[in-house]
């Protein structure tokens, strides 16, 4: 068995731990979802797919910020199984 | 949810909190028998957006993300800054008019690099930290702020 901490950032390796906040979760009604994925993708394709199952993520804008494993990535970025991808609205604090 | 680095010399202090903001907790982090200048800014929930009447806020963050941006964020303020002297805290959850969303506590020997790093840290904090803000009017409504869009790096 391997400890679970050592995968800070590993729910599953055969899937995507993906985030959505504020606005965009109010959008989908839905705070969290693990993707299956098999594969790397990038991160361009990876939101593409996500967008293809149809209702609510459709909702989604087609070139959202986003971060992987909690640091903003550029376009052309790829997304691995085991990542954890969130999806950020416009920011807001201060 | 302390960002503090036990154990190092630096004083750089940086917390997401869901408790009330101590503004004098946060002040007695900073200063040195070598600085003259001492800063500490506030944000604090106002009664007003636009034309519209608020009366109460709610931020949302992205904790495990926000604490390593808002470390960072401390980090880069202390090399404008020149001294590590640096503590900003950030409220999460719901908060009412007049209670303290951010405070920022700067000091340095003059008030130039004070004014400068306190003014670069909220800016960032603006534009960086994945946190979010919904407005609940006094009609009952809610509305998220527009916000920042996030740059890549």
């Amino acid at each position: 068995m391997t400890p679970r901490g050592a995968f800070l950032y590993r729910p599953g390796m055969d899937s995507v731990r993906t985030l959505f906040f504020a606005r965009y979760r109010d959008l989908l009604g839905l705070g969290e979802i693990d993707i299956p994925l098999a594969a790397p993708l990038s991160l361009e394709q990876f939101v593409g797919a996500l967008r293809a199952r149809g209702e609510p993520f459709d909702r989604l804008p087609r070139d959202p910020a986003v971060a992987v494993n909690r640091e903003v990535v550029r376009p052309g970025s790829t997304v691995k199984p085991g990542d954890e991808v969130a999806f950020l609205p416009p920011v807001a604090g201060g | 949810m302390d960002q503090a680095t036990e154990g190092m010399a630096s004083m750089i202090h940086s917390r997401i909190t869901s408790s009330p903001i101590d503004p004098q907790a946060v002040l007695s982090r900073v200063g040195a028998a070598s600085d003259g200048a001492v800063l500490l800014f506030l944000g604090v929930v106002r009664d007003h957006a636009d034309a519209r009447a608020v009366d109460s806020l709610e931020y949302e963050a992205y904790v495990e993300m926000a604490e390593p941006v808002l470390r960072e964020l401390a980090e880069e303020t202390a090399v404008r800054l020149g001294t590590d002297r640096v503590a900003v805290e950030h409220r999460i959850g719901s908060l009412a008019i007049g209670e303290v969303s951010v405070a920022i506590a700067v000091s340095s020997p003059h008030r130039a690099e004070s004014y400068e790093a306190s003014r670069y840290m909220i800016e960032e904090i603006k534009r960086r930290l994945p946190i979010w803000k919904r407005e609940g009017y006094v009609d009952g409504s809610r509305a998220w702020v527009a916000g920042t869009p996030v740059e890549g790096p």
